[in-house]
């Protein structure tokens, strides 16, 4: 599955953009299936990279969602909570999960890119 | 051996298809040193004929609430079970079949469960149920982890009218997660609001039993508003036939309504298998303990059900699930649908009504009797607690001579109860043999 | 079909109890009273056609063959049914007297030392409700005799990948924290590896044996030594014993506490997901820290419930454990006996064996070794690569032939898992009849994917939206909505 040019990813296949955005990727999805429940953090919450802040769940996995980056919640998407189905329609756009601000642009530009994660996605996790 | 379908011919041939000699050696790996190297020790194999024979032998030593006259309770009830509960539970389809994993051939037990869900949703006036627990205890406990769980508070209050067994379970399953459980005391036979108020500062639950165990109803909405007012959850212990004529916890403000459901249709089976049931209030839906049934479609649009909301379960979320049960009690929720559906609304409450007017009865009969006086004050509904001059032991082994079970020694379970005991009737208890015990124990007292 | 509340029709009803009329408001206050019950009003004949249909809806052992991996969906004897609805049994009050119940307590009595005998423990609890509720009990006992000791320390429980989920739920629900050990090539635990997790955090360490792959670890000895030389002690999740019986016992095998499943082993019905049972048993150092009450037999020959237990960890229930499957066990026993036992366990593992022996060579089998009682296999690799079958559509069509499919997707160490036990009771006829039908399922699967795909074709209902099931929640049905 091709990744999208503008976005940072991690093995996790959680992807960010530059404004802090957060997702999951349309390989991670696809794995999961069909998605039924996101649990969502609070508003404010800091978040140190690698953390866990979140819940995904489809119907007969859970997984737990992990910072990309250091950084403060800065949104939640609300549109989750009614149609988490947002995240296998696009999760790359009306998808997105949270976006954090105050991050480091060095954690950020440490991500896989788009061709780094396409491979990484090629090995199988 | 009995049920093996193998002849030594069959054995033969099977080994061959392996390509092994003995069916020893299909257990060559493992060691000498773990292996039993004897016979196990237990008696010969029997005939079906014989083994009729041994257990019909041991079920006579028992004397029965058939046989006998049983105003027992406390818990577990002796009600009227019609002919068809137990024609259905025999249907093989039910009890020979697993949990039902696989959908499209377990719509029988999957519906069954939906139409459980649904009865006791309406019986408690919760908004969902789930498919059913262990017994009343069990689901006691399993509601306070829920509290915990939501609410990360540490403390659970418990009334002391609550059932002694129900405590006690309680108080193991708070063990591993290193709660406090805190007791509020006995005020003449019910539960103080004030105290409960107090008590109930920084905990997560308080539990109360409707009608508690000494028979006595509590005060629900001044219960609620004091756990309310503290932050903690309300959950109530509810007897299911009461709840037919009684106003159901989801009217009166509890977020869970947890209890036994034995006396629909189950027998008494010497304390088990039993039925546990929790309803709760839609918020808490992702923190229900052990299956729930949902409704629906195949992808021709046909209504189906399915077991839903699975990622709080143990086989999906291991050390995060919400409790490590996988059983539904299945087969005793068939028997309460079942009994449900035969006796519907005007027959639950007659069950109820029958029970507490034969617990009035037997209290109007006892009224200025000598040695047996109401132990407490206020409305009871089945169960009536009285304060004897008699010792219990020597009641209860005066009115067994009698052929009468009960009652109930409270002391038992309430140090501070010790000349106490609880008679529990149902509407199996007729006007004749309610007054001939009122007659009996005028005459012990006198 | 319809619900019962579909087939509601206002003042539709049987009489089952005297009709005399009761004024409650005599007794109770008008603001106790609940004014309205909207559950279903039906008469006799619909709620038994009601029933009946839906045990049509279903599959039981008595329905046809269901090799469910892990479960044990033997044959339920019917005398079973039988001697447990004796009204001597089943009409008994939980409070009744000791000496109106003597039979009662003596079955229970003998079935604890029955337990004892197979498992080669030294005590036996009857009352855990089911297994995993027979785990709680036996992990609750173990963290009591760590903090008897003063041993405070022990925090973790280890578990293998190949376990159920019930063991580290349950773990967790006794406040351990778990700790996971992986398997080795041969489908044991890996032993280096379980080396480097014990220590003095260690309270036990939990195992099946066979273990979910249906393999015996050979080196049991060798990790129970490790454990228990750590401080730690073992634990014995009772779901595969069917394999071992009269051949080889957990107490044997180093292990200090065990749970068995009545409704696996010992042939009381599994009931549509319950009512099961799972006693616990232990060795002697754990004896005093036992749930209450345990059956003892008196001096003077009778049978009590004995509350005096030093240590004991409380009541895990209310009463004395699922009586009515105590007195199915104990029927079964006493048909069997010692030798018929051993017959069970020699006869679920000649089953296994032979049902590999037809599959072996058309479906992948990855840990090469002689399975006990069940065993794991999975489609051929290029299977889901060049059709997109997968095992769940195997597992789909097979109910299209009557048969109820394997466990599948565990355990959750083999890709693609399916994971068969055919238990003792069934016939070679059964057996073959399976494996053609499922070696059949893989050749379709191959020529015409999409029939497999979309099975099953002739089941009440077709595969279920489960997304629109948690999305939508529809979990009761009211009078009328």
């Amino acid at each position: 599955m091709t990744a999208p040019e503008d976005l940072r990813y991690t093995e996790d296949h959680e992807w960010l953009r530059a404004d802090g955005q957060i997702g999951i990727t349309a390989f991670a999805q696809d794995q999961l299936g069909d998605v039924v429940f996101v649990e969502l953090p609070e508003v404010g919450r800091e978040l140190k990279k690698g953390e866990a802040f979140g819940v995904v769940e489809s119907v007969k996995s859970v997984s737990d969602l992990f910072s990309p980056v250091s950084g403060k919640i800065a949104k939640v998407n609300q549109e989750l909570v009614d149609h988490p189905e947002l995240i296998n329609q696009d999760p790359y756009g009306a998808g997105w999960i949270i976006a954090l601000e105050g991050i480091d642009a060095a954690e950020a530009s440490s991500l896989m890119d788009a061709s780094a994660y396409e491979s990484h996605q090629e090995g199988g996790h | 051996m009995r049920f093996s379908p193998h002849t030594e011919e069959d054995r033969a041939a099977m080994l061959s298809v392996i390509g092994a000699r003995t069916v020893d050696d299909l257990f060559a790996d493992i060691p000498d040193s773990v292996r039993l190297g004897r016979p196990l020790n237990l008696p010969d194999g029997l005939s079906e004929m014989e083994v009729r024979r041994l257990l019909t032998d041991l079920s006579q030593k028992n004397e029965d609430t058939d046989q006998m006259v049983s105003f027992l309770g406390g818990g577990a009830y002796d009600r009227y079970i019609p002919s068809v509960v137990g024609e259905m539970l025999r249907r093989s389809e039910f009890y020979t079949s697993y949990t039902p994993y696989q959908a499209e051939i377990s719509q029988g037990t999957l519906q069954v469960i939906f139409e459980f869900q649904s009865l006791i949703a309406t019986l408690t006036g919760m908004d969902v149920a789930q498919a059913s627990l262990y017994d009343g205890a069990t689901a006691v406990a399993e509601a306070a982890m829920l509290a915990y769980g939501h609410t990360g508070r540490t403390r659970i209050v418990v009334a002391r009218s609550v059932d002694p067994q129900y405590r006690g379970v309680l108080r193991t399953y708070a063990e591993g997660h290193n709660l406090e459980v805190v007791e509020a005391p006995l005020r003449d036979g019910r539960t103080d609001p004030d105290e409960v108020r107090r008590l109930a500062e920084n905990a997560a639950c308080v539990i109360v039993q409707h009608p508690n165990f000494l028979g006595l109803l509590e005060e629900p909405e001044a219960l609620v508003a004091a756990a309310h007012a503290q932050g903690a959850l309300y959950i109530a212990v509810a007897d299911p036939v009461s709840l037919a004529v009684l106003r159901p916890p989801g009217e009166f403000g509890a977020d869970v309504a947890v209890g036994e459901g034995q006396p629909l249709g189950i027998s008494l089976s010497f304390g088990g298998p039993y039925l546990g049931f929790m309803g709760v209030k839609k918020e808490y839906l992702r923190r229900i303990p052990g299956r729930i049934v949902g409704e629906t479609t195949d992808h021709d649009g046909r209504r189906g059900y399915v077991l839903t909301f699975q990622t709080r379960e143990q086989h999906i979320r291991r050390e995060r699930a919400t409790s490590n049960i996988c059983t539904n009690q299945g087969l005793m929720a068939l028997a309460a649908t079942v009994y449900v559906s035969l006796l519907g609304p005007a027959g639950l409450r007659q069950a109820a009504a029958l029970s507490i007017e034969g617990a009035h009865r037997l209290a109007d009969g006892l009224k200025g009797a000598s040695g047996f006086q109401r132990a407490f004050d206020g409305s009871f509904g089945f169960e009536l607690a009285l304060r004897t001059s008699v010792p219990p032991a020597q009641l209860q082994k005066a009115l067994l001579q009698r052929g009468v079970l009960g009652p109930l020694n409270l002391g038992r379970f309430y140090p501070e109860l010790p000349d106490h005991v609880l008679f529990s009737v149902t509407e199996r208890r007729t006007p004749e043999e309610i007054d001939h015990l009122v007659q009996e124990l005028r005459g012990m007292a006198s | 079909m319809k619900t019962i509340f579909e087939e509601h029709e206002p003042g539709r009803r049987t009489s089952y109890l005297p009709e005399r009329r009761v004024d409650l408001e005599k007794y109770l206050p008008a603001s106790s009273l609940r004014q309205d019950l909207p559950l279903p009003e039906l008469a006799e004949i619909q709620v038994v056609r009601h029933f009946t249909e839906l045990s049509h809806r279903n599959h039981g052992v008595d329905s046809g063959f269901y090799p469910l991996g892990s479960c044990t969906m033997k044959y339920n004897p019917k005398i079973n049914e039988d001697t447990a609805r004796f009204a001597g049994f089943a009409a008994l009050h939980p409070y009744q007297a000791e000496e109106t119940v003597q039979g009662a307590l003596q079955l229970m009595w003998e079935l604890q030392g029955d337990l004892q005998e197979i498992t080669g423990m030294d005590a036996v609890s009857l009352q855990p409700a089911a297994g995993a509720h027979g785990e709680l009990t036996g992990i609750l006992m173990i963290r009591a005799y760590h903090r008897a000791r003063g041993d405070m320390g022990r925090t973790q429980v280890i578990v293998p990948d190949s376990a159920h989920g019930t063991n580290p739920a349950t773990a967790a629900m006794a406040g351990f924290e778990v700790v996971h050990v992986p398997s080795d090539d041969r489908g044991g635990v890996d032993l280096d590896a379980l080396r480097q997790v014990v220590s003095e955090k260690t309270a036990a360490l939990m195992l099946t044996n066979p273990n979910t792959l249906g393999l015996f670890d050979e080196r049991i000895s060798e990790i129970a030594a490790t454990v228990h030389g750590a401080g730690g002690l073992l634990y014995y999740d009772g779901a595969n014993l069917n394999a071992v019986l009269g051949r080889s016992r957990p107490g044997d095998m180093g292990f200090d506490v065990v749970h068995l499943n009545l409704h696996k082993t010992f042939s009381t019905p599994h009931g549509g997901g319950g009512p099961g049972s799972g006693p616990v048993g232990v060795k002697v150092a754990l004896r005093d820290f036992l749930p209450m009450p345990v059956i003892a037999r008196r001096d003077d020959g009778s049978y009590g419930l004995d509350y005096d237990i030093a240590q004991s960890i409380g009541q895990m229930r209310s009463f004395y454990g699922n009586f009515g499957m105590l007195v199915r066990a104990y029927t079964y026993i006493h048909s069997l006996g010692g030798d018929g036992l051993r017959g069970v366990a020699d006869d679920a593992v000649l089953n296994a064996n032979y049902l590999l022996a037809r599959l072996k060579a058309a479906f992948q089998f990855p840990f090469e070794r002689i399975p006990k009682h069940e065993f794991v296999i999975a489609p051929p690799k290029d299977l889901k690569r060049s059709t997109g079958v997968r095992t769940l559509d195997i597992a789909k069509r097979l109910l299209d032939f009557g048969v109820h499919p394997p466990t599948v997707y565990f355990p959750l160490i083999v890709d693609e898992a399916m994971m068969l036990e055919p238990t003792e009771t069934e016939t070679r006829e059964t057996l073959d009849a399976f494996s053609d039908i499922l070696l059949g399922i893989l050749k379709e699967a191959y020529a015409e994917p999409d029939v497999v795909k979309t099975a099953p074709h002739h089941a009440s209902v077709g595969r279920l939206d489960e997304a629109k099931a948690v999305r939508e929640p529809k979990l009761r049905q009211t009078i009328g909505g």
